[in-house]
């Protein structure tokens, strides 16, 4: 499959009409060595499947946490190898940019991951998922009551999530615009899928997948068309060859500009930017909490890393036109973010717009470009790693959010409405001291990681030129500073009313307590020591053409 | 911003740290991770907590008595070590190091936070042996050693200022121990919101120097204050000498200092009378460079000092309970310290030494305060007490020795501390001089007084109580002080101007022990007075219970000089009034839909959110006019 996919990619270079095309296939020259990382996701996705298949229901459970762990495990292992190494190139007949960026983005999402997978397999003490026990049951029928009496589990999860990761390193990894297209589907499905797979309220889980197929379809027809002006105007999907035709002829023409505005339209999508935020709140509410943990980190990261190569590498020359446009939907999906965060009364809700916010943020530092190109020295904080550094604080206060939400239960599974946490930190003061610290490290506080990643991210676009915007980051990040201290208000001084009454902390897995425990040292850790970890991404800034 | 080039090197510049001082670090670490052990291991650690406790500031104390070894041995243009411990963040321009500073300075209050603090660990295991939150006290001393050493081992405005809150919000969790008690719990709030107020002036102070000089080091202030205008520097002066105030119970935010006799008496003997409450005359000390640059600012710091060192011995001479005694006696001695400060580079100096010498004798005294409330059931009220000297001599003897030196017995440490500064306010001003010389006396009157109250005369013990020594934790510490309460001055004296000169910008005068001046004479003569008046007014005929009076100075002093009638006026109402307006700015604001900020904002955010309806056919039409828009902005781009 993989193979077929790259000689579709390869086919790039127009070939003039009138010479007898020889009916030849050459077979594509694969770099195995670097490419490892990317194989072993799709073959131990592949391998899912058939444990799926194959192997007995009592024991598919424990075999694919194992697979999926190991897999993770040896594909990080991969990167980190190719990464130390400085095997940076064009890989897979140019369709893939093996470059710093790409390890540094593959070493995130495999990270986070497999903090995300620990999450998957959260049974909260007792013998259920957050999963429906039966996919393909009708919500209330008896076959349901059935399978969740038999204590079924849907172990499918595992391989959607694997092809998931494996979808996003390519696409973040992506040099040409049809594999970045190929791998937007790749990754996009299984989510769809997954987000429908709630054991709770079943009915808003799928009518959450179905508005996010719906939707995520459109955005990619969006995004492909855009594609396809883009190669008119250009006459390549390389982002490479793009860039040096549209600075080829400096008054780009008209086709090029709404290539860019539509390719733009389909990445901000992914990243859940305003204006096409709207699916953000109702998934993130609908989806399972683990799916949710992994939408708003790993989506985030693979779709900002992929707009900003998009952007840096192959729309360079046209920096005039997208810099004001990213500029302005940055200030709308700051406002938009943290103005109606403040009026939600649903946990997951709240994080939804958080996370609408946070993309905000990082649209600043986008927008700024400040990168070797416009100025700045090799080897400090510019744009890419500002924004890197700022995806590593978001989601470790994420996940470590996510398994907080799973904790906080009543009889009828997660409690997430914000009442309902009232006085929590009371009965639980570590409990409460970790829900601030990450509140903290969302609001931007000193001494938290998150603070560093906003305040990288504002310098950058500050350093690029755009004050007024970074003054307005300022300003928005006041006021989202109000609505992560109002949890903490709420979590710590509000008198506990009835709703709070019935809720109470389940136990976890010891794998989410880890992961937990990580998340809030390391948001803590980080935010004291910062500076090695910005060094790190400093150094993985250029972006191979 | 003031380039540096255009000014005259004469600051002393840090060399770069080797060998053992790159372990500098650790003398925080150690009890800060000792802190945390105890309190985030909780009542498992209930048992041994306290020892693990009291080891980290001994630990630091070796580390630090290391260090101060090597500097003597160093030449003293060497004596000024930077220790970089890491880089917080580095954004190219502008960048931002955790780095230490070992300096003559500096090393001393080290060496006086926790040698006196390590002492005060170990009393603390006899006087709080009967707590069941002990454990949970010991984290709480080992946190403030920590943000102590934080403070004075900053090589930067902004990293003392990490130190500074961390005292700050030690000084509250401790002053309000005992939470249970209103009262107690009351004192915590108080000391840590006027506290605020001090620390306003010091953030607005870092601003200012980061606006003026684009750093907030200390070498690279003291380097480029030359270079600051007039104006400026008097700004940032007061806005220093607010902080000040503020950390030291200065006039007019000194009534702090009186509630926060509610936490534990080591707490009062460490935090509130030999360190935390230094911090602002060390803040002054070390912005010598800003204050030479600024008379008004400096004679405003002499003025507050000189104000408060009687205002402090008037409130000392007037109360009943034994801590506020010393706390009025402790807000007057660091008048001296101030007032010494206020006086130029020379001052700075005497400063210092009193500082140190008071740190040793003041704590003396309060441990001895707590050696009595010990033996007498927690009673502070000395018309309770009487003869004690009898049931209690070690700690009566301690106590003497610590008094002696407060006020300025010859060859004791105060003498020479404290007559080096009234000296000093002659030097400068005569009004200053004496000024600090009634200062003097009222400090004998009302130190004799209490004195006689407590440990001499006729026992007026309440039924029931039955006074005893203290256990040897509680007695050795006080020995220990009451050698350096005696010894302290004399070994110092000669040498510390020598050693303090490159780093107060002093150009030290060399006294003998046995300098001689007529000052110095007048200074004796006006203590024995005091001495002579608090002996024969508290000899005799002492009721068991504090007597009405309508002396309206005794009156005055007893109710701390209206301390909190003008924290009241100038703080409390204006605040709660503000805070009443605000809340019903806004509930009016959110609830008659009328303009405000948070009414705005909210009902925005219930407008936007009416847009998120839940059908994914709106949301596809939101995404069309999404595209729209892009296609607007982008053209827009192009035209503009």
């Amino acid at each position: 499959m993989i193979s077929a996919l790259l000689t579709a990619g390869s086919t790039a270079s127009p070939i003039p009409l009138e010479l007898p095309v020889p009916l030849e296939i050459t077979a594509p020259k694969l770099e195995y060595g670097i490419l490892a990382p990317l194989m072993i996701m799709m073959v131990a996705a592949c391998l899912s499947v058939l444990v799926e298949a194959f192997v007995p229901r009592q024991s598919r459970r424990p075999v694919q946490i194992g697979l999926t762990l190991v897999a993770l495990v040896a594909a990080l292992i991969g990167t980190l190898n190719s990464w130390s190494g400085a095997s940076y190139q064009l890989a897979a007949q140019q369709t893939l940019a093996l470059d710093a960026p790409s390890y540094a983005t593959w070493a995130l999402l495999l990270i986070f991951s497999i903090g995300v997978v620990v999450l998957f397999a959260e049974r909260n003490g007792s013998t259920e998922t957050a999963f429906v026990a039966s996919a393909s049951s009708v919500p209330g029928s008896a076959t349901e009551r059935e399978a969740t009496a038999a204590h079924q589990e849907q172990t499918e999860v595992y391989p959607l999530m694997l092809f998931s990761v494996f979808g996003m390193m390519m696409f973040a990894a992506s040099n040409e615009l049809i594999v970045m297209f190929v791998a937007l589907e790749i990754f996009s499905l299984p989510l769809y899928l997954l987000c429908g797979l709630g054991r709770r309220r079943r009915l808003i889980s799928q009518e959450a997948a179905l508005k996010y197929f719906l939707l995520g379809a459109l955005s990619s027809a969006v995004f492909l068309y855009g594609v396809a002006l883009l190669y008119g105007a250009s006459g390549s999907f390389e982002l490479a060859s793009i860039d040096s035709a549209m600075t080829a002829q400096p008054g780009s023409s008209r086709i090029a500009l709404a290539g860019m505005g539509l390719v733009c339209v389909g990445l901000l999508f992914k990243v859940g930017a305003v204006p096409f935020h709207t699916w953000v709140p109702d998934v993130y509410t609908g989806a399972p909490s683990p799916v949710t943990a992994f939408m708003s980190v790993a989506t985030k990261i693979a779709g900002v890393v992929a707009m900003v190569r998009v952007l840096y590498v192959g729309l360079g020359a046209l920096r005039w036109d997208w810099q004001p446009l990213v500029a302005v939907l940055a200030v709308a999906t700051m406002a938009v973010g943290c103005l109606v965060g403040l009026v939600q009364t649903d946990m997951k809700r709240l994080l939804a717009y958080s996370s609408i916010a946070h993309a905000g943020f990082m649209l600043v530092g986008i927008a700024g470009a400040y990168t070797v190109q416009t100025g700045m020295t090799q080897g400090s904080s510019g744009s890419f790693s500002s924004v890197m550094v700022y995806l590593i604080g978001y989601g470790l206060a994420t996940i470590g959010m996510f398994v907080i939400i799973m904790m906080v239960r009543k009889s009828g599974g997660e409690s997430n409405e914000i009442a309902s946490w009232a006085g929590l930190g009371r009965r639980h003061p570590w409990l409460g001291a970790v829900v601030t610290l990450f509140m903290l490290s969302f609001a931007g506080i000193p001494l938290t990681f998150g603070f560093i990643g906003k305040l990288l991210v504002l310098t950058a676009g500050w350093r690029g030129g755009w004050a007024w915007l970074s003054l307005l980051g300022v300003l928005f990040s006041a006021v989202a500073a109000f609505f992560y201290l109002r949890v903490v208000a709420v979590v710590f001084f509000r008198s506990p009313g009835p709703a709070a009454e019935a809720v109470e902390v389940s136990p976890i897995s010891t794998g989410s307590w880890l992961v937990l425990v990580i998340c809030a040292l390391a948001t803590l850790g980080l935010g004291l020591y910062p500076q090695p970890l910005i060094d790190v991404f400093d150094h993985a800034a250029t972006f191979l053409r | 911003m003031i380039p540096l080039d255009t000014v005259p090197l004469e600051t002393v510049l840090p060399v770069a740290a080797s060998g053992l001082f790159s372990l500098a670090w650790l003398m925080i670490a150690i009890p800060l991770a000792g802190a945390g052990l105890l309190l985030v291991l909780g009542r498992r650690s209930d048992s041994w907590g306290h020892l693990l406790g009291a080891l980290a500031p001994i630990a630091s104390f070796v580390i630090g008595l290391v260090l101060f070894i090597e500097l003597l041995g160093r030449d003293p243009s060497q004596r000024n070590v930077s220790v970089p411990v890491y880089d917080f963040i580095d954004l190219g321009s502008w960048h931002l190091g955790i780095d230490l500073q070992v300096d003559q300075l500096s090393i001393l209050f080290v060496l006086l936070v926790t040698f006196v603090g390590s002492l005060i660990h170990i009393y603390s295991i006899g006087y709080m042996a009967h707590d069941p939150h002990r454990r949970r006290f010991f984290g709480y001393l080992n946190l403030f050693i920590a943000s102590m050493l934080i403070l004075v081992l900053a090589d930067n405005y902004l990293m003392l200022f990490i130190g500074w809150e961390g005292v700050g919000l030690c000084s509250y969790l401790l002053i309000g121990f005992w939470y249970q008690r209103p009262a107690a719990a009351a004192a915590g709030n108080k000391a840590f919101i006027m506290n605020r107020i001090g620390d306003l002036g010091l953030t607005m102070a870092i601003f200012t120097m980061l606006a003026q000089f684009g750093t907030v080091n200390f070498t690279q202030v003291s380097q480029r204050a030359p270079g600051l205008s007039g104006s400026w520097a008097a700004l940032l002066g007061f806005m220093l000498l607010l902080a000040a105030c503020g950390k030291s119970a200065q006039f007019p935010l000194q009534d702090w200092l009186m509630d926060a006799m509610e936490g534990p008496t080591p707490v009062s003997a460490l935090i509130h009378a030999a360190t935390m409450v230094t911090a602002g005359v060390y803040l002054v000390v070390r912005s010598h460079a800003i204050y030479a640059q600024s008379y008004s600012a400096t004679l405003a710091v002499a003025i507050i000092g000189t104000i408060t060192l009687l205002m402090g011995a008037w409130i000392g001479s007037t109360k009943k309970d034994i801590k506020r005694v010393l706390a009025g006696s402790t807000m007057s001695q660091i008048g001296y310290m101030m007032l010494a400060a206020g006086l130029g580079p020379i001052g700075a100096t005497f400063a210092i030494f009193h500082l140190i010498t008071h740190g040793a004798f003041k704590a003396n005294m309060f441990l001895g305060a707590g050696s009595v409330m010990h033996g007498t059931g927690d009673d502070t009220d000395m018309y309770h007490f009487g003869a004690l000297a009898k049931v209690m001599p070690l700690t009566f003897w301690t106590f003497a020795c610590g008094y002696l030196a407060i006020i300025g017995f010859p060859f004791t440490s105060g003498y020479f501390s404290k007559d080096h500064i009234i000296e000093a306010a002659f030097d400068t001003g005569p009004v200053f001089g004496v000024l600090a010389l009634i200062g003097a006396g009222i400090t004998a009157y009302y130190m004799t007084r209490l004195m006689v109250l407590t440990f001499l005369g006729q026992r007026r013990w309440r039924t029931g109580v039955h006074p005893h020594e203290s256990p040897a934790t509680m007695t050795v510490p006080l020995i220990v002080l009451a050698i350096l309460s005696i010894g302290a001055g004399l070994v110092m004296t000669g040498w510390i101007g020598d050693w303090l000169a490159p780093a107060t910008g002093s150009h030290p005068e060399h006294t003998g022990v046995l300098h001689i001046s007529v000052i110095g004479v007048i200074t004796l003569v006006v203590v024995a007075a005091g001495v002579v008046t608090g002996w024969l007014t508290n000899r005799h005929g002492v009721p068991s219970e504090e007597p009405a009076t309508s002396n309206p100075v005794a009156l005055i002093g007893r109710n701390d000089i209206y301390g909190r009638a003008i924290d009241d006026a100038v703080v409390v109402r204006p605040a709660t009034a503000l805070a009443h307006g605000i809340s019903s700015f806004d509930s009016s604001a959110v609830d008659g839909g009328a303009m405000g900020t948070a009414g705005v904002m909210a009902g925005l955010g219930t407008a936007l959110r009416k847009l998120q309806n839940g059908y994914v056919r709106s949301y596809g039409l939101h995404t069309a006019i999404g595209v729209v828009v892009v296609g607007v902005v982008v053209i827009l781009g192009r035209m503009a």
